[in-house]
């Protein structure tokens, strides 16, 4: 068993430059609160984790099965709001609060794609876009029950220590990352979601004409959104420790698609480096918004976004992946950049 | 108010269909630049002390020309990716936000009426300046219109709507006529900047309302549709103000009813009233 194992490692990961970087970064979050005991990072690390959720479960639904959502927010706002309105009225405590509201917002993802269904292209994008200003609408309608502008404060923190949190984000995001990198990986054997997501993606009628049942695919990728969004909800209402209209803003839902992709559309990776890069980072460096970083961080984000997509559309993590691997053109197999021959087949790489 | 509403509207979403249904470019920056133009007027006038003819005259060529560049350099090297064009343009909407709250604060502010007074018509008291708003957006209407049907430049948009290639083919340059789409999108939505100035709040955030309103009146009327676009903006400006009038407590509804309107259309018509549904978007 651990013969295999290392024996994977050795020639499944240590070859391949990009799966080396995911594990070693993966093993640097584990042991940060080791090195660190400053709140402020560990903070910003906690919401980096979350955020890592909810941008993942974007291009989970978006970017794989081509339903481009400009509301990604509703699943995050309903499963936020579900969890304040339990703690409120009800008196639930976190562990029950996170799978009601995270299936409250998986309920919320099978109704919304009913009329979404009929319609494609821009209109989707468009009609997905109304929905969170809908509930907003309503939640400012309703004031008295879910507190208008000032959102529902008090809701019980996840853990006492912020190195808690930090672990049980942690280990949330990298389970939520590993599931839903199977859901879409399209060379697997076992689990043909995310072949068909890539089928429906590049072509709908051809999926159809294979005989893919594509409208159960398509509700089962908003299934699968609006689950880890409405998880990433929920944590992000327990870690916060308030609900308010900012869970349901336009802001929001375009962060999610922001930090995508600013990381590289379809590919699970991308979500993660467009959060680690554009939030994480530029919440480092800003200091909580003491210097001018901190001041001016949505004007820097912007601009650090047009230029990433006038020089490389494809997306940051893309553009480095191509720098440090090539694939073999004889046998498919990926190698490091600095190789001259494929490892496989030692056909040259030139 | 129904027909200042539905007015201004219009005059958008004219501007955001006719960008859509020439580059298939979905414009989210389209009511930024609205913002910018009402942002200009309130500085040359009130800062600068100019009248209000010539910073109109400064203001809506300046604007014209930002988003022609910006189409140029920004939208046009990426128009393949929809997701990238979104992401292009509200990035530079938000840069816009930033900006005149950097250089203007997040304070609000106003420009007094162009031309002050009221008028009785019909036994109804009606500001001149609402009046003048409608005369600028019908004069806008019936421009565009003209230009669409009468122009050598009308006729060469319309094809390239149509079909970009056979356009190329009848030896018409398609990326100019896109850029002078561009151009008389973003003018038209800077003349909208200049009727509202004088009637709402200026303020860094004021592009982001307008934009869902004129999102759910553009797909209910139909993307790339002119004529829809107006009757959408009707209808929507109707059902805003009679749900305003009718429970004014619950006014933020407003947003919720107009939205349901447009599902309910598209799930009857999911083209919307008058869309152009094109050949490999049926299903």
């Amino acid at each position: 068993m651990l013969r295999r194992l290392f024996k994977d490692f050795r020639f499944g990961v240590l070859p391949i430059p990009g799966r080396l970087i995911a594990i070693i970064f993966f093993v640097a979050l584990f042991i940060a609160p080791l090195i660190t005991h400053n709140t402020y990072y560990l903070y910003v690390f906690t919401i980096s984790n979350i955020l890592v959720i909810f941008a993942v479960s974007w291009d989970l639904l978006s970017g794989y099965s081509g339903q481009v959502n400009f509301g990604h927010a509703l699943f995050f706002g309903v499963s936020a709001y579900s969890v304040g309105l339990l703690t409120k009225y009800v008196g639930l405590q976190p562990w029950a609060t996170i799978p009601i509201g995270t299936l409250i917002a998986t309920g919320i993802g099978v109704l919304t794609c009913i009329p979404a269904l009929r319609l494609r292209g821009p209109y989707l994008s468009l009609l997905t876009m109304a929905y969170p200003l809908l509930l907003l609408g309503l939640v400012m309608a309703f004031k008295d029950v879910t507190g208008g502008e000032f959102g529902i404060p008090s809701i019980p923190a996840l853990a006492n220590t912020p190195i808690g949190k930090y672990y049980i984000c942690l280990i949330v995001m990298t389970a939520a990352v590993l599931i839903m990198w199977k859901l879409t990986d399209a060379g697997s054997r076992y689990i043909r979601t995310g072949l068909i997501f890539h089928a429906i993606r590049e072509d709908e009628i051809a999926a159809r004409a294979s005989g893919i049942n594509t409208i159960r695919y398509k509700i089962l990728a908003f299934v699968f959104g609006g689950f880890f969004a409405g998880l990433a909800g929920a944590l992000y209402a327990h870690i916060l420790g308030t609900v308010s209209i900012g869970y349901l803003s336009m802001v929001m839902s375009f962060q999610a698609i922001i930090f995508v992709v600013f990381g590289g559309i379809v590919s699970i990776y991308g979500a993660v480096i467009g959060v680690y890069t554009l939030y994480t980072l530029l919440q480092l460096l800003g200091a909580g918004g003491q210097n001018f970083i901190g001041k001016n961080q949505i004007l820097i984000m912007s601009i650090i976004v047009i230029f990433i997509l006038l020089f490389m559309p494809e997306g940051v993590g893309v553009w480095v992946r191509d720098k440090i691997e090539r694939e073999c053109p004889r046998c498919k197999l990926t190698n490091g950049a600095w190789r001259r021959n494929c490892r496989a087949c030692g056909a040259s790489l030139h | 108010m129904t027909l200042v509403n539905g007015g201004i509207y219009a005059l958008l979403a004219i501007g955001f269909s006719l960008i859509f249904g020439n580059a298939r470019v979905i414009n989210l920056a389209h009511t930024g630049f609205f913002m910018l133009t009402a942002y200009g007027l309130w500085y040359f006038m009130r800062r600068l002390g100019l009248g209000a003819i010539p910073s109109i005259a400064i203001i809506v060529p300046a604007v014209t020309l930002l988003g022609i560049l910006a189409y140029r350099f920004l939208i046009n090297p990426i128009r393949e990716h929809l997701a990238a064009v979104l992401l292009m343009t509200i990035a530079l909407a938000m840069v816009f936000q930033e900006l005149m709250l950097a250089l203007f604060s997040s304070n609000y502010w106003a420009i007094p009426a162009l031309i002050p007074g009221f008028t009785v018509i019909l036994g109804v008291s009606v500001l001149n300046q609402h009046l003048l708003t409608l005369g600028i957006v019908v004069a806008v209407v019936i421009i565009v219109q003209l230009i669409l049907a009468k122009t050598k430049l009308g006729i060469a948009l319309r094809a390239t709507a149509q079909d970009a290639e056979i356009a190329t083919l009848m030896g018409i340059s398609v990326p100019r006529t896109l850029m002078l789409t561009m151009g008389i999108a973003t003018a038209i939505a800077a003349i909208a900047g200049v009727a509202v100035a004088p009637i709402w709040i200026i303020s860094p955030a004021m592009w982001t309302p307008p934009l869902v309103m004129v999102m759910v009146v553009v797909v209910l009327g139909g993307l790339g549709s002119i004529k829809g676009a107006i009757i959408g903006a009707f209808i929507i400006a109707l059902v805003e103000v009679s749900v305003a009038s009718l429970m004014p407590h619950y006014s933020y509804l407003k947003v919720v009813f107009a939205i349901l309107a447009m599902v309910i259309v598209l799930i009857v018509r999911p083209g919307g009233l008058f869309g152009i549904m094109f050949e490999e978007e049926k299903l």
